[in-house]
């Protein structure tokens, strides 16, 4: 079944100069191999197209269900130039939650929201 | 000494005061730790000195902060190591020792850690701007500041030499509690083992409430208890650096795997490498342990060598931005917008705004997220919202002054502010650059209640 990422795993992003960083959590520890396999580096640049102008590095922290994307020239110049009104883009994490995941049709019962599963 | 217990009182300038004093009185203490700094602090504080030369030159809160901890840190033995000295910490341990002699306790010893300040001679100690790779010299012109971010050697002086308080001015976020905890083990400078752990531990504290359930609610996928009631978090830091990460009794948030995962790689690169000046960092061996309710241990943290260099911080003069909004509701609000982005294109160029940067959202569709916005249904609401970069402040005055013909001469049902704030603000930019460390001298300067 394809999902949402917001239902398999929770983000968070933070700034530093023109870096957006955003951490990408498995909610269960069994979603993180489909996540890894799926959320490469370019796919999260490609939801990001236009926002994201330089490039992503991606670290993978198996122990922890992790992954780290480290987007450059992703805040308009750095913080205090970015003409975005969300200068820190503290609300960019939020973007890769609707990227879609496939996943085992046996881990619904994991799933967060609303819908089948929870 | 088994354990320590160290607290957070601020994670930025703005942050809540209550759950401080909260902490100093009921968290059974022995550190308390503050952080009130961002990357253009310094810089800022500098621009508002130069035009208001009654401002100190420390946190704006420093009282606020002070009186509502001060009582019960003092009762309680509870030692302080805070960063709001910002650009003048002698001057903060100055007004800490007055509050302390005002709460009758006189002889407490308050020292200030300064010395990271470079302004004068950073084109001469740096060659290049790291983000950019262009010179540092040739920045000189429009520099207002430049500060190495200091590590925990000098706060472990200050205290070597009986200080209940530290105030410093710039010092790495994770560096502010490292110092206590190297300070009671008595950890060795080069235990990277340890100061890394430690360190760890220190970033996961530095953004308070981000770790007990702040910065994460997100109905129906991750609810928080009483968010309205968040307090900041205290670890108890054990002889080896590893802590259990928790928070008081009776108070809202969480503290979890969730909640500490996402603070772990807040603002974090490359995991395995997360810089200070006290160690290199490795959270990629980082093991997180749910022990109970709102108590998760923290371990297996690593660190490798510190750096040869010290990075600082580069404030720099970059110009104006004149920025405001203006709003359509009801059918066809999205259609009345977009008529009114193009009177303002129109009129932007008919008083020839001179600017660097132009950018006309609207706030609903596109305005956080830009050209990633996926199109969706026509919004109820939308608010233009427009924001410009210039060279100079009567520039970017323009764009207000454009917003506010829009009140008679722009689309029909424009709903618009009166203007009650000025609509200019000045960009300091902010680069880095790297310094050897030898080029630092950081000061420690005591004083006394």
């Amino acid at each position: 079944m394809r999902v949402p990422l917001r239902r398999i795993a929770h983000a968070r992003s933070g700034d530093k100069g023109n870096i957006s960083n955003v951490g990408v959590f498995a909610y269960d520890d069994a979603f993180y191999p489909a996540i890894k396999a799926q959320l490469t580096a370019e796919r999260f640049a490609a939801r990001y197209a236009g926002v994201v102008k330089g490039r992503v590095d991606r670290h993978a922290v198996d122990g922890l269900c992790a992954l780290n994307f480290v987007a450059h020239d992703a805040l308009g110049g750095g913080v205090s130039r970015n003409l975005c009104l969300d200068n820190y883009g503290k609300t960019l994490a939020a973007a890769v939650l609707d990227v879609e995941i496939e996943i085992d049709n046996r881990l619904a019962p994991l799933l967060r929201g609303p819908g089948p599963g929870n | 000494m088994t354990t320590i217990r160290i607290g957070a009182g601020a994670a930025w300038w703005g942050d809540r005061v209550e759950p401080a004093a909260w902490n100093a009185e009921r968290g059974r203490l022995d550190w308390l730790v503050f952080e009130t700094m961002a990357e253009a602090t310094v810089s800022a504080a500098q621009v508002r000195r130069r035009r208001d030369p009654g401002f100190p030159g420390y946190d704006t809160y420093l009282d606020d902060r002070m009186a509502a901890v001060l009582p019960h840190c003092l009762a309680r033995g509870v030692r302080i190591v805070s960063n709001q000295g910002w650009i003048n910490p002698e001057a903060a341990a100055d007004r800490i020792a007055w509050w302390c002699r005002r709460l009758g306790h006189p002889g407490v010893r308050v020292a200030a850690v300064d010395g990271g300040m470079l302004t004068d001679r950073i084109a001469t100690l740096a060659d290049r701007v790291l983000e950019t790779g262009g010179p540092v010299a040739g920045l000189a012109g429009t520099m207002v500041s430049a500060e190495a971010y200091l590590g925990i050697e000098p706060i472990l002086a200050a205290l070597d030499d009986g200080a209940r308080i530290v105030v410093t001015s710039r010092v790495a976020d994770p560096s502010l509690f490292l110092a206590p905890m190297v300070h009671a083990f008595g950890w060795a400078l080069d235990d990277w083992a340890r100061l890394g752990q430690g360190s760890g531990i220190g970033h996961l504290l530095e953004c308070g409430a981000q770790v007990t359930g702040g910065y994460f609610a997100d109905p129906g996928y991750k609810d928080v208890p009483d968010p309205w009631n968040l307090a900041f978090p205290i670890a108890e830091v054990g002889p080896d650096g590893s802590a259990v990460l928790t928070k008081l009794a009776g108070t809202g948030g969480a503290i979890d795997r969730r909640t500490v995962k996402e603070q772990l790689f807040y603002e974090v690169h490359d995991p395995a490498r997360y810089i200070t000046p006290d160690v290199v960092v490795d959270f990629t061996t980082t093991r997180i342990v749910e022990e109970g309710r709102d108590r998760v241990r923290v371990e297996g943290i690593g660190g490798a060598p510190r750096t040869p260099t010290l990075k600082v911080s580069i404030g720099v003069e970059e110009g104006f931005v004149g920025e405001d909004m203006f709003f359509y509701a009801g059918p066809g609000a999205l259609g009345r917008a977009k008529l009114a982005r193009s009177i303002l294109e129109e009129r932007f160029r008919l008083v020839g705004l001179a600017a660097d940067d132009l950018r006309i959202d609207f706030l609903g569709v596109n305005a956080l997220h830009g050209p990633a916005s996926p199109a969706g249904p026509e919004p109820y609401e939308v608010a233009l919202r427009v924001a410009a970069r210039t060279r100079t402040r009567a520039e970017a005055a323009k764009v207000g002054r454009e917003v506010d013909a829009m009140a008679v001469s722009g689309v029909g049902m424009t709903g618009k502010r009166v203007p009650h704030q000025d609509r200019v603000r000045e960009v300091i930019g902010v680069w880095s650059a790297l310094v050897p460390r030898a080029a630092v001298t950081p000061t420690v300067t005591m004083r006394e209640s």
